[in-house]
């Protein structure tokens, strides 16, 4: 009864997300009193496997290697977990981007159901998990023999990076699928903390009104907290902020120490991404908008004048 | 060309759904009932690409109960030209795998040259279906996308991940799976809606399909999420900054 966590990583180091799955992995371990294993598969990615080796709770690393697995393309991604599968009880992603691409097509090819976005493990066949955008919990059994699992980052602690010190075993890459291949991407390069990882975010909505203004109100907020920016949909929508900024149902899930809520009224999808931060700032001149009744602090303000007034009072 | 749009019916996006009080799920009982918004986003690009003569056909599908046909017709309004109903039993609790399952064998049947569906329900919020489908079917996929070209007898996909964006270019038959940023679908028109009641709409059972639907995961119980306590409105900038300070103590 060994768990498998698949790291997502950038070859050389392994991002946070996956901390989180460790943790989840680990408390599913002590029910199934087995270990938990993680695979690094990429290409030149033995500093990325170094790293998940010190990662403390991990026995051992699966690393492998190859170009076809440079780009983390979901065919020969799935391949590679599928081909050690057979060793494993459960088998569990981030329930980032990468990981939602994944993991259901190894669940398909297995013939087991996956079971998305946990937020808390009940048994080692049993879990929380969050539906209709946040406004239901659902507890549900998996009845199948593997369990395939996307874990929702903000139900768990990081686990510590250092500290253990796992074996590190190579095994043979996939074949490339020929099917799929990667053309090119824009990551936008900042030095702003990850917004799924940030202990402040800033968060602007429609009321910004354009992107000159959405940066110049909010940018220097962010920068004086050192916080991430987020933005809602109707304002990455309204192309006032990048599209993986968006925080909600279908975006980013966030639960940082400080959320600050610019301009944005709180609809149904938004507050299901932002409602687990600890503490929830308000900014808005509407006394009825919704996002009030989650905020803790809640400010009745132009934000035009309130943002710029609180980034020279902090 | 043909282009297989698979169609969720789910509880409307402005529904703010209650968890029934014998926390056996959510009720949906006359709530209004409505296309998955994602869904519409591929109803919507697979017409498009009709319309731009890369498509021959447009056909839109539908897994679960009989009122399928309402989300089916819908589909047919903005311009698919006929639908496919699998419908099941009223009381089965459908999952991804199963829908997939379906899908599956109608893939096998049509033989369409692309797939698009929405890239999750908002209702259980899966994100599963549409790779599942790609898996079982043994095809490329690019999921979360934002542009779709057809260049080459391929697909050139832009897709929407963490940190920016980035470009597969996938084999047809492939499976595509729509993110918000695709295109704003268009109203659908009286006429259109008159239109659509026309087009022919096939319903299969699963048995005829071959498809095991039991589902593999139990609910053993919905309830509430944990509210949060009723914060308070501050007056001005300083007091807020104050709070922050010294009462949450998180700057």
């Amino acid at each position: 009864m060994t768990a498998l966590v698949i790291a997502e990583h950038d070859n050389t180091s392994i991002k946070a997300a996956t901390l989180n799955v460790i943790s989840a992995a680990k408390q599913i371990s002590i029910f199934s009193d087995g270990q938990v294993h993680i695979l690094v598969a990429g290409h030149q990615c033995s500093a990325a496997t170094q790293v998940a080796s010190g990662i403390e709770g991990v026995s051992k690393v699966i690393h492998a290697d190859s170009e076809a697995l440079a780009h983390g393309l979901a065919e020969n991604l799935a391949a590679q977990v599928l081909a050690i599968a057979g060793n494993y009880s459960h088998i569990l992603f981030p329930a980032t981007a990468g990981g939602k691409n994944v993991a259901p097509r190894v669940a398909a090819k297995l013939d087991v159901a996956q079971i998305s976005d946990i937020t808390k493990v009940e048994s080692a066949d049993t879990f929380e998990r969050p539906i209709y955008a946040g406004n239901a919990i659902a507890t549900v059994q998996s009845t199948d023999a593997t369990k395939v699992i996307t874990v929702r980052t903000t139900g768990f602690d990081v686990a510590a990076a250092t500290g253990g010190a796992a074996a590190v075993e190579s095994v043979a890459a996939q074949a490339d699928s020929g099917k799929s291949s990667f053309k090119g991407g824009e990551i936008a390069k900042n030095d702003r903390p990850e917004l799924t990882a940030a202990k402040i975010i800033v968060s602007g909505g429609r009321a910004l009104g354009s992107s000159e203004k959405f940066n110049e109100v909010m940018t220097p907020l962010a920068d004086k907290l050192g916080a991430a920016i987020g933005a809602s949909r109707a304002a990455v929508d309204a192309g006032y902020a990048a599209n993986d900024l968006q925080v909600g149902q279908t975006g980013k899930i966030v639960a940082p120490q400080l959320y600050i809520a610019a301009g944005i009224s709180g609809a149904i999808q938004h507050l299901a991404g932002m409602k687990d931060s600890k503490v929830i700032v308000a900014i808005n001149k509407d006394p009825e908008a919704p996002i009030f009744s989650v905020a803790d602090f809640g400010l009745e303000a132009d934000l035009f004048a309130a943002v710029p007034e609180l980034t020279n009072a902090v | 060309m043909k282009i297989l749009v698979p169609v969720k019916r789910v509880v409307d996006y402005n529904v703010k759904v209650r968890v029934k009080s014998d926390n056996s799920g959510v009720d949906i009982a006359n709530v209004k009932m409505s296309m998955n918004p994602f869904d519409e986003i591929a109803v919507e690009e697979a017409v498009r690409l009709k319309e731009k003569g890369l498509a021959t056909e447009v056909i839109a599908v539908s897994c679960g109960v009989a009122q399928c046909q309402e989300t089916l017709r819908t589909a047919m309004a903005i311009g698919a030209d006929r639908g496919i109903l699998v419908e099941t039993a009223a009381d089965l609790d459908l999952q991804p795998l199963a829908v997939a399952k379906l899908l599956k064998a109608l893939v096998d049947k049509e033989q369409p040259g692309l797939i698009i569906l929405g890239k999750q329900a908002i209702d259980d919020d899966c994100n599963q279906t549409g790779q599942m489908l790609a898996a079982l079917a043994d095809l490329p996929q690019a999921t979360f996308a934002s542009k779709v070209e057809i260049v080459d007898g391929k697909a050139q996909v832009t897709r929407e991940i963490d940190g920016g964006l980035e470009v597969l270019s996938i084999s047809l038959p492939a499976v595509v799976t729509t993110d918000l940023r695709l295109n704003e679908p268009r109203y659908v028109t009286l006429p259109n809606i008159m239109k659509a009641k026309k087009k022919q709409l096939d319903t299969f059972k699963p048995e005829d399909l071959g498809v095991d639907v039991a589902p593999r995961i139990k609910t053993l119980k919905v309830a509430e999420p944990a509210k949060r306590s009723a914060g308070i409105k501050v007056p001005d900038v300083a007091t807020l900054v104050d709070k922050l300070k010294n009462v949450a103590k998180v700057i």
